[in-house]
């Protein structure tokens, strides 16, 4: 194979692209991966906090996330790259009626996918996450298996394994259009030079709807933009993720936990969303964050913050990935839209599209791909984003 | 634990009398004095290992004594908190810091909202260059609000017990900096339109044109300014060496802090790297605490500084060392000797010459780097902001002074409070003080004519400098006013007017680099010297070593009289005779005569490690293997390594990580910078939260 053919080529070397580039090598695939970034992981991956869950509110992202956690629980083991992975668990907290119901009615469906998750009333809640304020607290869940590692490290790791395995990566180069031929895309122009294969991946994140749309596929991706931060680190007391869904005036939900340096990462959902690609800080995060997670968490208060960033969460209509082939045009696999969970989705994205390449795709796959192929109707409604 | 690392006299400082507190240390009560800082508290007690790290157990102790980085944290009351910003209360329980915290059981809060305030201009930093600027926009009315991170006005100004160089009508030359910053904090404090927050460091710039700060301490406030003025100083540039993070290896501004500010004797002896003015002035400093100076390496052939403050540590028995460098700090758990070396045109240590000398403290002292972030946040968010003083260059307190009023000027205009600024007299009279040293000239050293009494200007190289001229009732001493870089020349022969011998050149020079030759009467000249070491370091009927002017010995000679008047400020003036040939020559008085190092037994524990980050102790291999790996982003080593992801916020180990990379022949054009990222220094989350109790 030339230098400028391969069989796969990739746009974006974050979250998706990094871990879809190691599956598809193992599956002994030529990869190219493109990044307009001077390495892995610099768009939007390092902006993630690193939760990693399971526990979503429809079977695909369910299936996606239970892969992810398979890959992410098992690299350090399988792979020796320290990942910081902790089985930490999700809780979502309840102290009001809408949010206990909320997470009530979810139990069924994730349960019904094996997710090991349940409902604790206060007292045992307590139990699980004993800082929690007790004022007002009546219960949540807790699901064991979900839990947390560095995206940065992850990335990097993806990266690492995926080049010994003969990937490609070419960083520093901007994708300036996808060579089309006879209506298929058969490769990817960039500043630098023409690439050419047969499947061409658009896992450009936030820049995902502009990469689509140089081969004429509209994708229905806006970014808005988040806020996030870490602390100093302190003596582990918080074991899970803690998610508040309650929304307040200028807030919708928020969520922290204690990674495994001992730094609580934390981030926060602004009402209305901001749209559009500013990643520059604001005065309005840490005062709003902070007022929420110390009435939350009232130990909080004396915890030093570090560090504040922002990120893009590349948001499609109904709040779920698009991932499948574009209708419009051959050979252009869209794996776009995660909505802020490229990091935690990314594993088992990658694992999904090798499959689709492959074509060796589980019936269990074909429901998954079924719900956020690109060309639905958008009209359901995530409910945990 | 006793009290014997206090400084209790000092020849230029007097301690304040306090009220003592008592406080426990691992579990030991101790005594400290109220309003001190947890730092110069136990530096006081002897203790400089303030805990261990996580991640190796390395000692960790004072680093920058600035609030700057974290490497001093102890627990005190169980929170973890900065030693050198931190003051001692009655009854604290302070424990190292050796593990990660436990946070305290904590009752739900009640909460306030954030202040906003909108003012006119926001000054960050009240040093020279803040203080001169907001004086300038407090004569005009312009609504300021100064804040800085220090419990008191004066920037770097407070730790500095010299003289300024300079010129006297411009800035304060011949002024000990301590009360330059008395002086200027008079100036803005007069002003009703300024206010003034102490104790409050400026944390963030945020793309909505606001600037958070926290507030005394312990509030957050968003302050939204028209104008906006980082007026921020500088920080210490760090230095790659074997063991440069053993507790005792800190930067000359920590140590200033500690004997100056503190007035703790925090070494019984020095070693300096860097000759720059700022190591030439902190040895100084040293040797007027009572530490004694090991000696003093310079990279280059020549010292950087000025050379009247290098003559001056050689004249008082500093050895100094160009063209060498730093080998190692040594040391069980804390520095125990350091080795140096002579290096090569191409920076390379020559094998054989390694020198070893015994210190308890190496102060690195190799340069300063602008403290500019919020300056750049700021114009990438398009606020209207400037930069003055060290943020936007590198030079002397004079020069930032003169920074500051121009800056202030160009605000003021920018509000509207002036129709155009005319600053170019004050740009020109800064450009003159931000000058390098130029040509040394030769010393005349001819014997005085007998009958005669003439000032001998030890000081023979050009600096922007003449408070000397300034103080003459006579007139006798002459600079061309045009360019006060020029050296001192004497001209009671061109006027036809003699000497009275009032001493006040001598007292005024900055150098400490004049003396008096009195020949009227019959035997040997007396010879007037200057001597800055206090009341009782030196009596009549002493016998001393004088030197030349640039340390050489001349011979011993009996000190006739030591006066300390009023006038002379602290400065005291020694006289001894002299034979006709000596007199001129003689510089100085040499205070203190080390023993030759080959008689010191040193004991060897040489770390092979070499720190870039000292948040995450990252070592320089560890930095190299990835550069050559092929690693071109910072971000991704930062990643890899946790470099720059620390407390500090990266602000120490980013430059040295650049300079990894130019030592392995990469490019910077070829290298991707680390994104600064706020805060500034670390919160505690309750401030931003508005927490009260409930």
């Amino acid at each position: 194979m030339s230098k400028l053919t391969y069989d796969v080529i990739i746009v974006g070397a974050g979250s998706i692209g990094a871990p879809t580039a190691y599956f598809l090598a193992q599956a002994g695939l030529q990869v190219l991966v493109v990044d307009k970034h001077p390495s892995v992981g610099q768009g939007c991956n390092k902006a993630a906090i690193g939760g990693i869950r399971a526990t979503h509110s429809d079977p695909a992202k369910i299936h996606l996330g239970q892969e992810s956690i398979r890959v992410f629980s098992t690299w350090k083991e399988e792979h020796g790259d320290d990942i910081e992975w902790i089985a930490g668990g999700y809780s979502f907290v309840a102290y009001r009626e809408q949010e206990e119901r909320t997470l009530r009615n979810l139990l069924v469906i994730q349960k019904e996918h094996g997710l090991n998750i349940d409902w604790y009333d206060k007292e045992e809640f307590l139990e699980i996450v004993p800082a929690l304020n007790p004022n007002g607290l009546i219960g949540g869940t807790y699901s064991s298996e979900d839990g947390s590692a560095s995206p940065m490290r992850s990335a990097l790791a993806f990266y690492r394994h995926a080049k010994s395995l003969g990937a490609r990566f070419h960083f520093g180069e901007t994708v300036t259009g996808l060579a089309l031929a006879n209506g298929k895309v058969v490769g990817v122009c960039t500043n630098k030079e023409t690439y050419y294969s047969q499947v061409v991946i658009n896992a450009a994140g936030a820049a995902a709807s502009q990469v689509a749309a140089m081969a004429g596929v509209d994708v229905p991706i806006e970014p808005d933009s988040h806020e996030a931060g870490i602390t100093e680190p302190v003596a582990p007391f918080i074991k899970p993720m803690l998610v508040d869904i309650r929304p307040t005036i200028d807030s919708a939900n928020y969520y922290f936990y204690q990674h495994a340096t001992g730094q609580i990462a934390f981030c926060i959902t602004p009402n209305p969303p901001i749209k559009g690609t500013d990643r520059r800080e604001t005065s309005v995060f840490l005062p709003q964050v902070s007022r929420r997670m110390v009435d939350l968490v009232p130990k909080l208060r004396h915890i030093k913050v570090r560090r504040t960033w922002r990120g893009l969460y590349p948001m499609t209509p109904d709040g779920f990935p698009i991932v499948g082939w574009a209708k419009e045009v051959e050979g252009l696999l869209l794996a776009v839209g995660m909505c802020g969970q490229g990091y935690m989705l990314g594993p088992g994205v990658g694992v999904l599209l090798t499959h689709i390449i492959q074509d060796s795709i589980s019936s269990e796959e074909k429901d998954v791909l079924a719900h956020l192929r690109p060309d639905r109707h958008y009209a359901g409604q995530e409910q945990l984003k | 634990m006793g009290m014997e690392q206090r400084i209790q006299t000092h020849p230029i400082l007097t301690p304040e009398e306090r009220n003592r507190v008592r406080l426990a240390w691992e579990g030991s009560d101790c005594f400290a004095y109220e309003g001190e800082t947890i730092s110069a508290a136990l530096f006081a007690n002897g203790v400089r290992v303030f805990g261990h790290h996580i991640k190796d157990q390395s000692p960790q102790g004072i680093y920058c004594a600035n609030g700057q980085c974290a490497q001093c944290t102890v627990l005190a009351d169980g929170l973890p908190v900065k030693a050198c910003m931190t003051l001692v209360k009655e009854g604290m329980v302070i424990e190292p810091a050796n593990a990660l915290p436990e946070l305290p059981e904590t009752s739900a809060s009640s909460f306030t909202a954030v202040e906003t305030i909108e003012v006119e201009c926001l000054v960050i930093g009240g040093g020279p260059a803040g203080l001169s600027a907001v004086d300038e926009l407090g004569k005009l009315g312009v609504s300021v609000l100064l804040v800085d991170d220090k419990h008191r006005l004066g920037g770097k100004l407070v730790l500095q017990t010299h003289r300024f160089f300079g010129s006297i009508n411009a800035c304060y030359a011949g002024t000990r900096g301590i009360d330059i910053a008395t002086k200027l904090e008079g100036l803005v404090r007069d002003h009703p339109s300024v206010e003034i927050w102490l104790d409050s460091t400026a944390l963030a710039v945020f793309s909505d044109g606001l600037v958070g700060i926290l507030k005394q301490g312990n509030e957050y406030a968003l302050v939204r300014p028209k104008t906006l003025l980082v007026a921020a100083g500088a920080r210490e540039k760090s230095l790659i060496f074997q063991g440069n993070t053993l507790p005792g290896v800190y930067g000359a501004g920590a140590f200033q802090t500690l004997v100056n500010r503190d007035m703790v004797k925090a070494s019984n002896r020095l070693f300096v790297v860097g000759g720059g003015n700022v190591g030439l002035i902190a040895a100084y400093h040293a040797l007027q605490a009572g530490i004694e100076v090991a000696g003093l390496v310079e990279a280059m052939p020549k010292c950087g500084g000025y050379k009247v403050h290098r003559d001056k540590l050689a004249r008082f028995g500093v050895p100094i060392m160009t063209s060498h460098t730093v080998l190692s700090a040594n040391g069980d758990g804390q520095v125990e000797s350091v080795t140096v070396a002579a290096i090569d045109e191409n920076w390379n240590p020559i094998p054989g010459t390694e020198k070893q000398f015994a210190c308890d403290t190496v102060l690195v002292a190799v340069g300063l780097d602008p403290v500019d972030e919020f300056y750049h946040k700021a114009a990438e968010y398009g606020m209207q902001v400037f930069a003055a003083g060290d943020a936007e260059e590198i030079a002397e307190a004079s020069a930032a002074i003169y920074s500051g009023k121009i800056k202030g000027h160009d605000i003021a205009a920018e509000l509207g409070y002036l129709e155009a600024t005319s600053t170019e007299e004050w740009a020109e009279i800064a450009e003159v003080l931000k000058s390098k040293p130029g040509a040394v000239i030769l010393e005349d050293t001819h014997p005085i004519e007998p009958g005669v009494v003439k000032p001998i200007f030890h000081c023979n190289e050009e600096i922007p400098c003449n408070p000397c001229t300034s103080v003459c009732p006579q007139g006798l001493i002459f600079i061309e006013p045009e360019d006060i870089r020029l050296v001192p020349k004497y001209i009671a022969d061109e006027i036809g007017k003699e000497c009275i011998a009032c001493n006040k050149c001598i007292t005024i020079c900055p150098g400490l680099a004049i003396t008096l030759v009195d020949a009227r009467k019959e035997g040997d000249p007396l010879v007037t010297i200057p001597y800055e070491f206090g009341p009782g370091a030196i009596e009549k009927g002493d016998m001393v070593t004088v030197v030349d002017i640039e340390g050489k010995a001349l011979g011993q000679v009996q000190v006739e009289r030591v006066r300390l008047t009023r006038a002379s400020d602290r400065t005291a003036l020694v006289q001894v005779h002299a034979s006709d040939s000596m007199a001129p020559r003689i510089a100085g008085i040499m205070v203190q005569d080390l023993e030759p190092e080959s008689k010191i037994q040193l004991t060897e524990r040489i770390t092979d490690e070499t720190i870039v980050c000292r948040c995450e102790r990252v070592t320089l291999q560890e930095i190299k293997d990835l550069i050559a790996a092929g690693s071109r982003d910072i971000n991704e080593i930062k990643g890899l390594t946790r470099a720059g992801m620390g407390a500090c916020g990266g602000k120490t180990c980013q430059p040295l990580i650049q300079r990894a990379f130019r030592e392995l022949g990469i490019s910077p054009d070829e290298v991707t910078l680390n994104v600064p990222r706020p805060l500034f220094v670390e919160v505690e989350m309750g401030v931003f939260a508005g927490a009260g109790d409930e």
